[in-house]
């Protein structure tokens, strides 16, 4: 069950105006698993998780989830198909208009037609789940970042989606709710069966919780395997990476003419 | 000088581009038929959009009235003619002034408005996540805002061509002196009601809907960071203070300049 | 769920306000009436000039507004102007037969009107009958006219 893969991308190219973003990728996410991919920020790494939900389209290569190739669907099917999806956006991405509760509620009214005092009920389980039963009347402008992206995440898990798609869940949070997050995620994941992918650039905390790991960079995947594989990888740029090291095959100078040349050059303008 | 008529060409293609996506969007978002939920969405975008914009034009077409009154007292005393004041004042209001200047009013306080709250949405991922949740943010987002918007600004027209008439009945009647009746009655027979009372309605209705399209394609279309915000709503004065003032040209040549 | 019926009232209001507005507009800034049309009759009147009489100008009556003019049109039988008058039906055969209408202006540069004034023959009017005796607009180049010519002869 776990070796057919719920989420393959083949080939993947993809372009914004003249700059290449992906030139060939090649993943298969394993079902009911977390699989990190991970890699230096701008390496479009958010844009893939937006290919695979299908608001973008790639210019060459397929996703196909669950053996549907999601960008042949008809706009109704990608509907449906989106509603077996979760997705956590990197600022939470609440409407800011309606409550914490009306939020959690909102895919519940669209998508059912469950009587009241039900959508109540399975609202409250899943604030419960993320540990916000108490702030169930607040705005979404009255919540900490932390807070937001739980009750985002209540959100995502409001239709008990089969995959779950985390845009850099842990970016800005303070240590306490980064490990509230951690542990939610994992949590989840285990008593769901879900499917999940988080897209990251925070090492340390991702390989804590993952099952297998993509480094992309450059357009291409450079590296994957478990998290204690790529711990010791030889290949200098994915060491780097995993350790975190400032300057190595990814320098840490933008490209520049060479420093003495620079400082001798005075009056030559800037 | 060949790279200067490519980079025209270049900004011509952007330019129908634009124009076609504006055109799609438009069409996309305000065909339909509105559910329940619409309905209640639609009352919530009339009153940000409508009754909060009462204020600023109702005490505008009330000062722009007297100021109207006053001037035109001045003018019409020198002929013996001010018991014309009336006419004058009712005319310029209704064929003029209430749709100008009540688009404008409307385009600074609502329409900017428009933009900052749907672009924020977008670079908030509001948007996008509506989308992933398998909702259509052109009929839950954009379509009671273009409907408010439509709706709104011949209402607030209409205010503002009643309290500027009061208003310059107060000053010239009760301030300078002009008899009651030949205000009303000059009024009242030199005023068409399809003829200058409606067709200052056309008017404010086709600013409401240039006017609203504008500004909520600005806020859909903008670049979602806080410069492209501050950007897409300075756009949107700007565009609808001009669309406003040259559309009006067009409209009154054709409606009061006898081409027809 | 205070707050949206509150909300709701606001945009009731509003709506309301324009519409009372509009209603405003109107009847009492363009003078429309809610009279059914059988409450008035016709009379036509022929001038030799109108000057700048246009339609729906008052026609008053000892200064009372009695009607208005509903149509004027050039009569091809004796190329002078026909101005067809629309009366408050309460005045339906209560004009005597020699009733004279005048042109006249309200201020030196005002607007035009026509003024009624009734005679004495006990027979009266009836609708769609013609004013005979008419006085044309004072056109005020044909004063100015009259007037040096007089100077000159003199």
């Amino acid at each position: 069950m776990s070796d057919t893969p719920f989420v393959v991308v083949e080939g993947l190219h993809f372009s914004r105006g003249d700059t290449e973003i992906f030139r060939g990728v090649d993943m298969r996410i394993p079902r009911g698993r977390i699989t990190a991919i991970m890699g230096p920020s701008g390496t479009g790494k958010t844009t893939l998780l937006k290919l695979i939900g299908g608001q973008l389209s790639p210019d060459a290569g397929r996703v196909t989830i669950d053996g549907e190739e999601v960008h042949r669907l008809s706009r109704k099917a990608l509907f449906a198909l989106r509603r077996r999806m979760g997705m956590l956006f990197q600022s939470g991405a609440l409407f800011s208009d309606l409550s914490v509760f009306e939020n959690v509620a909102f895919p519940l009214r669209v998508h059912t037609d469950l009587p009241d005092a039900m959508v109540r009920d399975l609202v409250l389980m899943k604030l419960e789940a993320v540990g916000l039963r108490g702030a169930r009347e607040l705005m979404p402008a009255e919540l900490s970042g932390g807070m937001a992206r739980r009750v985002a995440l209540a959100r995502a898990i409001a239709l008990d989606p089969e995959l779950i798609l985390y845009d850099e869940p842990f970016v800005g949070q303070d240590p306490i709710s980064m490990g509230v997050l951690v542990q939610l995620i994992k949590r989840l994941n285990q008593a769901l069966g879900l499917t999940s992918i988080v897209v990251s650039h925070d090492i340390k905390e991702t390989l804590t919780i993952a099952d297998y790991v993509y480094v992309i960079a450059d357009g291409q995947v450079m590296a994957h395997g478990t998290p204690e594989s790529l711990d010791v990888d030889q290949d200098p740029r994915v060491s780097q990476f995993v350790h975190g090291e400032p300057d190595g095959p990814v320098p840490f100078h933008y490209p520049a003419v060479d420093y003495f040349k620079d400082i001798l050059s005075a009056g030559g303008g800037r | 000088m060949i790279a200067r008529v490519m980079r025209l060409g270049r900004r011509g293609c952007d330019l129908l581009e634009a124009l076609g996506r504006a055109g799609i969007f438009v069409g996309q978002s305000a065909v339909g038929v509105p559910s329940r939920e619409g309905w209640a969405l639609w009352l919530r975008q009339m009153h940000f959009v409508g009754v909060l914009s009462l204020a600023i034009v109702l005490v505008s077409g009330l000062f722009i009235g007297m100021v109207l009154s006053l001037q035109g007292y001045t003018i019409l005393v020198d002929f013996g003619a001010e018991q014309a004041l009336g006419q004058m004042v009712a005319l310029s209001l209704l064929r003029e002034l209430a749709p100008v200047v009540a688009a404008l009013l409307f385009a600074g306080r609502a329409g900017s408005a428009l933009t900052a709250e749907i672009g924020l949405m977008k670079a908030t991922e509001q948007l996008t996540s509506m989308e992933m949740i398998g909702v259509d943010p052109l009929r839950r987002v954009v379509a009671p805002r273009l409907w408010a918007g439509f709706v709104s600004l011949p209402l607030l027209t209409i205010g503002f061509s009643v309290v500027g008439i009061y208003g310059g009945y107060l000053v010239g009647v009760e301030w300078l002196g002009v008899f009651e009746g030949s205000y009303w009655g000059n009024m009242q027979a030199s005023v068409a009601f399809i003829g200058d009372v409606g067709n200052g309605m056309v008017k404010s209705l086709v600013f409401a809907v240039v006017v609203t399209w504008i500004a909520v394609f600005q806020g859909y279309d903008l670049v979602p960071t806080s410069e492209g915000i501050s950007r897409a709503t300075t756009r949107t004065v700007v565009y609808s203070s001009l669309a406003v003032l040259g559309l009006d040209f067009v409209l009154t040549a054709v409606m009061f300049g006898g081409l027809s | 769920m205070k707050r949206s019926k509150m909300m709701e009232l606001g945009v009731g209001l509003f709506m309301l306000a324009g519409i009372l507005g509009l209603v405003f507009l109107g009847l009492r800034v363009s003078g429309l009436t809610f009279q059914a049309p059988g409450d008035s009759f016709r009379l036509e009147a022929n001038f030799a000039n109108i000057g700048g009489l246009k339609p729906r100008a008052r026609v008053t009556m000892a200064g009372v507004t009695v009607g208005r003019v509903a149509a004027i049109e050039l009569d091809t039988d004796w190329y002078d102007a026909r101005v067809i008058l629309e009366l408050d039906g309460d005045l339906e055969g209560r004009l005597s037969r020699d009733t004279t209408a005048a042109i006249l202006t309200a201020g030196l540069l005002g607007e035009q009107y026509i003024g009624l004034s009734v005679g004495g023959d006990p027979e009266t009017l009836a609708a769609g009958d013609t004013i005979r005796d008419t006085q044309s607009a004072i056109v005020l180049e044909e004063l100015i006219q009259q007037f040096v010519s007089n100077m000159v002869s003199d």
